[in-house]
């Protein structure tokens, strides 16, 4: 259709305003990383503040020493370790919910919000509760136990979230034609329905895999004695901060944003064998 | 192929049927899909479900629960005993002379309650900041860029500090504030102010400018789901029908948006209010808020008194979804 020259080039105008608008909400959302990681790379003598005095990986270099904040390397394998086991919980269980969720059921809105719930409940109170709780029976809090529990309290929702859309565009004729040539169930979902959804399976394991990597506030208080990397890096703050804090920051952030990677690549890639 | 079906596609949600007003998004519930595949077998519902929902129970549901059932007991100093008291209420309401007729200060509520009335202030103005920065995002990603290649990847840019540690994204703001912090070394550089304004010290400002900043991803997202559904079509229509642009954004695009916002807000509201992190680390630990006070009283000891302020926050916290909710109904609107 014909529209006239003159409103053309308001929407030009309106569509570059809103542009510059993007590119200053990026700046706002990323900047502090970013200051951040500059200031990583801190000269020896310099602060956690601007100006740069100098450039150097010295902070770098303190961070894989011993006379760093705590003890990293174990609260990193802690972190990744628990970090799997969340992984592999999550894409087990929402795979499972999300198959019961393809047929009517009783109570499935009640334990479709009980999921969601997981998601909005804050970290403080689901700590403090499971703390208390635990204290009060005796049982002793450790990062493989009661910090494994809330992680996965988490992480299910999202999992879930991702297995129900894979789900949602799944032709389940595959698996009735299976049935009439007489698979029995494990069959059918061993051969049909299985390599269909892996990689959402492969999504849903991988976006529980980041968030419990850095989930900080549900394991505040259920961590036990040994702490996670997000612990430590919170214990950290009540000393004097020094730009090791930044290095530690920027290399955390950087594995962080090559989960993602790879979850955008799992999923692209689910995207295209739908299609 | 229109940027509403190419997302639908790729997130696996159906499309909205064509030509219905508004075209309501889909049923995110499993309702729809069950009715598609209800003829099938396949494994029984009970064995499925049964880990997750009794790990929720145990994990989620029981600590809650259990929270409210400490705020009875007995504090002993380091632990508690089991009793019925509302002792622990009556010193979170009565502290301080709130209603005691012998003491001055018949009608200041307590510290505790002033705390949890400041923390709710606090969320507020975050989530209002949040959306007026969230909104206009979302509707560029969702209205303004029309390749969907472009749109998801514009989007996904925005999104990915949701991925990333938010303790560290916290933390990102110490050399932005301070004396010799970025913004005022910024500010000083273009002459706005002569001197370092300690305005950006460790001032309620800058909290809740962090909070913002880590919170606002939040928002974007489900606006930005909510105004993608939106049929294009119908804006075309209106258009056609010489409806201004502004009389399409206030009758057709932001009731449609609705609850795309109030799921948004939601989402900032319970994370702001439990909020503590961010408190110790961008405000110096200087301020309490009701996750600051839970979390202290845990740590010396005084559990049942940790718990009534972990049940007020959570009667809060629910009064405050149930509003929004009463605002926009997202059942309804689903």
């Amino acid at each position: 259709m014909a529209r006239s020259s003159p409103e053309r080039r308001r929407k030009a105008r309106v569509k570059f305003g809103f542009s510059v608008y993007y590119v200053i909400f990026l700046i706002f959302v990323y900047g502090p990383m970013f200051a951040m990681f500059t200031l990583s790379f801190q000269g020896p003598r310099g602060g956690v503040t601007f100006p740069m005095r100098g450039l150097s990986f010295y902070w770098w270099e303190k961070l894989t020493g011993p006379s760093a904040v705590g003890d990293l390397k174990a609260s990193l394998v802690r972190s990744l370790i628990l970090a799997v086991i969340v992984m592999v919980i999550t894409a087990v269980l929402s795979t499972m919910l999300a198959m019961a969720f393809r047929k009517r059921f009783r109570g499935s809105a009640v334990l479709f919000y009980a999921i969601m719930a997981g998601l909005m409940v804050p970290g403080t109170l689901l700590s403090l509760g499971l703390a208390t709780l635990l204290r009060q029976l005796g049982i002793p809090p450790n990062w493989w136990s009661s910090g494994l529990a809330v992680h996965v309290v988490w992480t299910l929702p999202f999992g879930f979230l991702v297995m129900m859309a894979v789900f949602n565009r799944f032709d389940g004729r595959l698996e009735e034609a299976a049935r009439d040539m007489g698979a029995d169930e494990w069959t059918v979902f061993r051969e049909v329905t299985l390599p269909l959804i892996l990689p959402g399976i492969v999504a849903a394991g991988l976006f529980g895999f980041t968030l419990s990597y850095d989930e900080f506030a549900r394991t505040t208080l259920l961590s036990g004695a040994q702490n996670t990397l997000p612990l430590d890096i919170n214990a950290s703050m009540t000393q004097r901060v020094q730009p090791t804090l930044f290095a530690l920051g920027t290399a955390s952030t950087m594995f962080s944003l090559l989960m993602i990677g790879l979850f955008i690549v799992v999923y692209t890639i689910l995207y295209r064998r739908a299609r | 192929m229109t940027t509403v079906e190419s997302y639908a596609k790729f997130s696996g949600v159906e499309a909205a049927p064509r030509g219905l007003i508004g075209g309501a998004p889909a049923a995110p519930s499993g309702a729809e899909g069950a009715r598609k595949y209800r003829r099938e077998p396949g494994f029984p519902v009970p064995v499925l479900i049964a880990p997750a929902t009794l790990w929720l129970a145990i994990f989620l549901f029981l600590p809650l629960i259990s929270i409210f059932i400490f705020s009875f007991w007995q504090p002993t100093g380091h632990g508690m005993t089991p009793a019925f008291t509302l002792e622990n209420y009556r010193a979170f309401f009565a502290s301080e002379g709130f209603f005691d007729p012998k003491h001055a200060d018949f009608l200041t509520p307590s510290i505790f309650i002033r705390t949890l009335w400041s923390t709710f202030r606090f969320t507020i103005t975050v989530m209002a900041a949040c959306l007026i920065l969230a909104y206009p995002m979302a509707y560029f990603l969702s209205m303004q860029v029309e390749d969907f290649k472009w749109q998801l990847s514009l989007f996904l840019l925005v999104m990915v500090p949701f991925w990333t540690s938010y303790l560290i994204r916290a933390v990102a703001w110490l050399p932005m504030l301070g004396r010799h912090g970025l913004i005022n070394e910024f500010l000083m550089d273009i002459g706005a102010i002569e001197e370092p304004v300690s305005f950006f010290l460790y001032s309620e400002f800058s909290y809740t400018m962090a909070l913002v900043q880590l919170y606002v991803v939040l928002a974007v997202g489900p606006i930005f789901f909510s105004l993608a559904k939106i049929d294009k079509a119908l804006l075309e229509a209106a258009r056609d029908m010489g409806a201004s642009p502004f009389q399409i954004f206030r009758e057709i695009i932001l009731p449609l948006s609705l609850p795309g916002i109030a799921i948004g807000m939601i989402f900032i509201f319970v994370a702001v209010m439990g909020e503590f992190a961010t408190a110790v680390v961008v405000y110096g630990g200087k301020t309490s808020t009701t996750g600051t006070v839970i979390l202290s009283y845990y740590v010396t000891g005084n559990y049942p008194f940790a718990a009534v302020n972990a049940f007020m926050l959570m009667v809060a916290m629910m009064m405050g979804v149930i509003v929004i909710l009463r605002v926009v109904d997202i059942r309804k609107e689903l």
